[in-house]
């Protein structure tokens, strides 16, 4: 028995070498799927949303076949540089901060304005508590100016808690807050807005350097012929290039 | 899934109702279930047995005892959620590192290159080219062995307690019948331990069935995962079916499913308790 299992083992080994061997390598894209319009998980299950249809054709502009996996967004950034996959492509604001940690392409997005969003125009932001996602550059944003802030793990969260009360209003990019004003009598996003973060990128290990080149060139390939700002303006993320 | 779903914003009702519970991604909640009890199945059992490993080791002679004890206290003092998510990352590292030390013998750059990890592209477990169903075997192969040690760690605390706790009057009359200690072990102490531990176990079965929510923390798609997915807002520009915050019916599903669960689970437990508790000189057994 123990032969067997042993033999089994070692079978499944070799021919998950060969499988890799015969095989061209796959880039496998990282993404958190519950950020709308950015990225999503569709009625069918699958990933989409603006980020779903710019990597598809960035893998097509730099012949790179890739894999949509999603993950969560609080180890998205250590599975990354463990190697689980080689992109983050969720929505990720361009800071300094990341970037000492991984390596960002240019970016895709101008950068987006923050709004808040409230159940009344004339909430309190000095003195009430605002709503973020945790480990984005709104939250840091918070609590740097000195408001309270409040973290929840995903963006729905952060929506549900200015909802039933326990966020006076939330931070987060105006293009995943304004559909959801539009949606919800009760919601209305504030005329305050703050410009944070350097737009959008792809975050990429910083030992890829072959990887990040090829979608740099991929991107401004995009934004010299207008594709870019197509997709921009078909899932309104924000201004063009 | 049926003809008339093409167009679900004409639908109402129980036809409404049947497209959009019959969608891509509810299948996927629904899968989800299976994945969850098959990692009970495979986890409960693998548990047991890191927890009858460790419970023999803390018993044994000093340098064992000493294994046995560290791990039963180590992994007991750590938080889960530190477990699940460092460990995880650990073992992957470290499965990945030997591969790459095998497979890629002439491979000179270093493995750490600041805070990246970096082995050679075969050595990837499991393949980047890989199809993704590889992808999720090898996660939740990872997840039950990380739930195992877990588990089996606070198992092997309640197997060792009922070890001891089998009166000592027992294996002296079986070295008497002139058995080894390791007949008296097998004979006397471990058919008679079950009745002491099952109390122990059962409580880690069932905080074992509501640990499974974790299981997203090591990328699998969990129920909780699917319930907190589905039942979110969706707007009207992302999906044929918009509906507001519906997190809390699915939650109440999940209750229902968690609840029936544990409701079997406890009848199953009080047979096996009641047979093992036949004919033993205990008040449990006199019944």
């Amino acid at each position: 028995m123990k032969k067997l299992i042993l033999t089994t083992a070692a079978a499944a080994l070799v021919a998950g070498m060969a499988f890799a061997a015969s095989h061209g390598n796959v880039v496998r894209m990282g993404t958190e799927g519950a950020y709308p319009p950015y990225n999503f998980i569709n009625d069918a299950g699958e990933v989409d949303g603006f980020e779903r249809e710019l990597g598809d054709e960035l893998c097509k502009r730099a012949d790179l076949t890739c894999e949509w996996v999603t993950n969560e967004w609080d180890s998205i950034i250590p599975n990354l540089v463990s190697g689980n996959y080689d992109t983050i492509i969720a929505g990720m604001s361009i800071t300094a901060e990341r970037d000492e940690v991984i390596d960002f392409t240019q970016n895709y997005t101008q950068p987006d304005p923050s709004a808040y969003m409230a159940m009344s125009m004339d909430v309190d932001l000095k003195g009430g508590v605002i709503a973020a996602q945790t480990n984005t550059i709104q939250a840091g944003f918070i609590s740097a100016n000195g408001m309270t802030l409040v973290e929840y793990a995903t963006p729905e969260e952060t929506v549900a808690a200015v909802k039933s009360g326990e966020a006076d209003a939330v931070l987060a990019d105006r293009s995943f807050l304004a559909p959801i004003a539009d949606g919800d009598a009760d919601l209305m996003l504030l005329e305050k807005q703050e410009l944070i973060g350097g737009g959008v990128g792809m975050g990429i290990r910083e030992s890829d350097g072959e990887l990040k080149e090829k979608f740099n060139a991929a991107i401004q390939s995009m934004k010299d012929d207008g594709t870019l700002n197509a997709l921009i303006a078909k899932w309104e993320v924000g201004e063009q290039f | 899934m049926f003809e008339y779903c093409v167009d679900p914003s004409v639908l109402e009702g129980l036809r409404w109702a049947s497209c959009y519970l019959t969608t891509g991604k509810h299948f996927l909640f629904y899968w989800s279930f299976l994945t969850v009890l098959t990692l009970l199945a495979v986890t409960a059992p693998a548990a047991l047995a890191f927890g009858f490993g460790g419970a023999m080791l803390a018993r044994g002679p000093l340098p064992l005892s000493w294994l046995g004890k560290t791990y039963i206290m180590a992994v007991r003092g750590v938080p889960d959620i530190a477990f699940f998510l460092f460990f995880v990352i650990a073992l992957d590292q470290g499965i990945e590192y030997l591969r790459h030390v095998v497979v890629c013998p002439g491979w000179e750059d270093p493995i750490r290159q600041g805070n990246d990890f970096i082995v050679c592209s075969d050595a990837k477990t499991p393949n980047n080219s890989a199809p993704q169903l590889y992808h999720d075997v090898y996660g939740f192969f990872l997840a039950v062995f990380t739930y195992a040690i877990v588990f089996g760690a606070f198992a092997a605390n309640v197997l060792f307690g009922a070890m001891q706790a089998v009166p000592r009057a027992q294996i002296e009359t079986a070295e008497a019948f002139g058995m080894s200690p390791r007949q008296a072990f097998w004979r006397i102490t471990v058919p008679q331990m079950w009745v002491f531990a099952l109390p122990g176990l059962s409580n880690l079965w069932m905080v074992l069935i509501k640990a499974t929510p974790l299981l997203f923390l090591l990328g699998i798609e969990d129920i909780v995962y699917w319930a907190r997915e589905l039942g979110g807002t969706k707007q009207a520009k992302f999906t044929d079916y918009p509906h507001g915050d519906w997190r809390l019916w699915y939650f109440l599903f999940l209750l229902v499913f968690y609840l029936a669960f544990t409701k079997l689970s406890e009848a199953i437990l009080n047979r096996v308790m009641a047979r093992l508790t036949h004919g033993q000189g205990t008040l449990g057994g006199a019944v």
